[in-house]
């Protein structure tokens, strides 16, 4: 995983409430084995104008020019402002990795679902919620201004607009750790074996039949 | 001891070590995995060197790719196929025991589990699926993960959580005649939206809840994480230890005294304090049909599609109206005058055998509908397959007209070849309404499976209750 401390980037308005995974990144491209390579695919159902299938070739598709990410202002953006409640339903991993490969490295909204939410933090995507007032004034803010850019700074947790105007926020600490310094959470946990296998040998006296198989 | 909920109860059990902010270390006693969101983890596994460390608290089976129709043609789709052959080789290489798309107990992986005993009373129960939830139906810890999540259980047997908040929803007094725990999980989800359950385990206690059978508990439980909380629970009474007494994973007779010993103390304390807790009157609940695009979006079947311009919130307004334009539906128009393309009878929510008897029960001596184009019945296991061609509930569907077909999650997400084309409608007894999750353009109304049945024989929604 990519580390992340502090970047810079445009901000793209996603203003709805709600948004799905399955509306992040549909079912039928979960049939791929591998991580990487769902960007092109990102929101296609709301992206592109044509039923999306694995395997087209994504540049010849016909795009819907009103959505956001079509948008030439917000093309090469790398920060998603976004509403509440974001991220909710399935647990598809994919849906962080198709934000990470379009190019975002953070989303902002008011609240956000806990599966999606953990699933960000193990691939270097960061997560940030502010107040409702806070992502409102965001939202003016990049409607106003052409090319509107975002500073994030993990470290300092604060988000500086161009007009140097500072918004903290909160991050868990282990987690702000892990993504500051790119760590891998399995590496980490194999740091407490033998913690694994004293609960191991205690469970297995107490609860012998959690480590029976079928006869 | 301070009194505790049942979910303090499961966590303290669970913790090999906590921090000093509270993240802890917890150990996993069941892994379920399917073959969508694990080919990434295995490999992350291959390419660390590392092995699964306890093979035998795994179980997996396909279901979201496979086909309900003739298995023998195997899986037309080549990356479906792909995917499914490659949970088959990562199976057979590490020595994890698959139910694989041949085993008559292959099925949906939350149907699979309970089913086989695979999921007991005081376990922790984790799959790369956010309808885990399901699990907890019997007094377990059971929550959806991530791919990332899914390799550290494999690698570790535990997961870097953090304890959430304790909720408990209580459902107070007897459901009326015709009112299942579909209704009643709908009905929750409509109080306290799709966030409610944001940050909290929820537990459901109450006497309507303790009247469900274990299928109800399970339906329930299933759609916790739409009401945003990625753990549900029910505490351990009588019926859960009948369902499980002499199932193939249950504990043996010799260790089965002792489990139930243990498996008695899995309900909260009385002086328990919880975080939240919400009181719902079961007798005002009614049949619920979901009109939008959220699974909040949820009205009793005899009122009307509510009106955007009643709702005093812009955001919630611009949702409602969002919904309503993908849905084709009018503002204040009765939801009995909705008429449904297709029926799908299935999903991890509502496969199980009581399902299959509740809209077997409707559509007994009828016809569907004309208008019906395709009415579906995706039993959710090979096994709840056979028990129900056993009580005969496969000829009473095909007599009506349904498509009685093979086990999987099939329509609930139309990864495999049943969907719903463009602008198609659909009563589904599956759990999310989201735009396009049933195929691009499609639009779902969730139901229960008696209420599914019965818009399949009206070819509208209809209140089952009225339905003789």
């Amino acid at each position: 995983m990519d580390a992340f401390t502090q970047m810079t980037g445009i901000v793209a308005p996603l203003d709805r409430a709600n948004v799905d995974t399955d509306a992040i990144i549909p079912k039928q491209f979960l049939k791929s084995i591998k991580r990487t390579g769902f960007g092109p695919n990102l929101f296609d159902a709301w992206r592109y104008l044509d039923q999306g299938e694995p395997g087209m070739d994504n540049s010849k598709r016909p795009l819907n020019t009103e959505f956001v990410l079509n948008q030439a202002r917000y093309r090469d953006a790398s920060i998603l402002l976004a509403r509440k409640n974001f991220g909710c339903g399935s647990s598809r991993e994919h849906a962080p990795w198709a934000l990470l490969d379009y190019g975002f490295r953070a989303i902002i909204a008011p609240s956000f679902a806990d599966i999606f939410f953990n699933n960000c933090f193990k691939n270097g995507v960061l997560p940030i919620v502010l107040s409702e007032d806070e992502v409102d004034r965001l939202f003016a803010d990049v409607a106003a201004q052409d090319g509107y850019r975002l500073q994030v700074d993990l470290i300092g947790q604060r988000i500086i607009t161009p007009s140097a105007a500072e918004f903290a926020f909160e991050v868990d600490p282990f987690r702000k750790h892990c993504l500051v310094n790119g760590l891998d959470d399995i590496g980490l946990t194999l740091q407490y074996v033998d913690d694994i296998r004293a609960y191991e040998a205690r469970r297995r006296q107490e609860a012998p039949w959690l480590f029976s198989e079928p006869a | 001891m301070a009194a505790r909920t049942l979910y303090d109860k499961l966590w303290d059990a669970h913790v090999v070590r906590t921090d000093e902010d509270g993240t802890a270390l917890l150990y996993i006693d069941r892994h379920l995995v399917h073959e969508v969101t694990s080919p990434q983890a295995f490999e992350g596994l291959r390419l660390a060197g590392r092995r699964p460390w306890r093979i035998d608290s795994i179980l997996a089976t396909p279901d979201h790719n496979v086909p309900t129709v003739d298995r023998s043609l195997g899986i037309e789709d080549p990356i479906s196929r792909i995917q499914v052959e490659t949970l088959g080789r990562n199976c057979s290489e590490f020595g994890i025991t698959e139910f694989d798309m041949s085993d008559p107990r292959q099925g949906i992986v939350h149907v699979v589990g309970p089913e086989e005993g695979a999921t007991l009373p005081g376990m922790t129960v984790v799959c790369g699926d956010s309808h885990t939830s399901t699990h907890g139906a019997f007094g377990a810890l059971a929550f959806g993960i991530g791919t990332s999540e899914v390799e550290h259980v494999l690698a570790t047997q535990c997961l870097i959580q953090k304890k959430s908040k304790n909720m408990l929803v209580s459902v107070d007094g007897s459901v009326g005649n015709g009112v299942t725990a579909k209704d009643i999980v709908l009905a929750i989800i409509g109080e306290i939206g799709t966030a409610g359950g944001t940050g909290y385990a929820i537990e459901f206690g109450g006497q309507a809840i303790r009247e469900l059978s274990m299928e109800g508990r399970m339906t329930v439980c299933n759609m916790t994480i739409e009401a945003g909380a990625r753990a549900g629970m029910v505490a351990v009474d009588d019926k859960t230890i009948d369902y499980l007494h002499g199932l193939p994973y249950a504990p043996s007779a010799g260790q089965w005294q002792q489990a139930l010993a243990s498996w008695r103390d899995l309900r909260s304390d009385g002086e328990a304090v919880f975080d939240r807790v919400l009181h719902i009157d079961a007798a005002s609940i009614q049949p619920q049909v979901s009109w939008g695009t959220s699974p909040e979006m949820v009205v009793a079947v005899g009122s009307r599609v509510p009106d955007p311009q009643q709702e005093a919130d812009p955001v919630r307004r611009e949702g409602m109206l969002a919904a309503l334009k993908y849905m084709g539906l009018k503002a204040n128009m009765p939801v009995s005058e909705i008429r449904p393309d297709k029926v799908f009878i299935g999903s991890c929510t509502n496969s199980r055998i009581e399902d299959l008897r509740a809209a077997a029960a409707v559509a007994k001596g009828r016809k569907v509908a004309e208008g019906i184009k395709l009415a579906m019945v995706v039993p959710g296991s090979g096994l709840v397959k056979r028990q129900a061609e056993r009580e005969g509930l496969d000829r009473i569907f095909i007599d009506a007209g349904f498509d009685w077909r093979e086990p999987g999650c099939s329509m609930c997400l139309a990864m495999n070849a049943d969907r719903l084309e463009p602008g198609e409608r659909c009563a589904s007894t599956s759990n999310r309404n989201f735009e396009g999750r049933q195929g691009q353009g499609g639009r779902t109304h969730l139901v229960s499976p008696a209420m599914a049945a019965a818009a399949a024989i009206a070819g509208h929604f209809v209140d089952v209750r009225d339905f003789d």
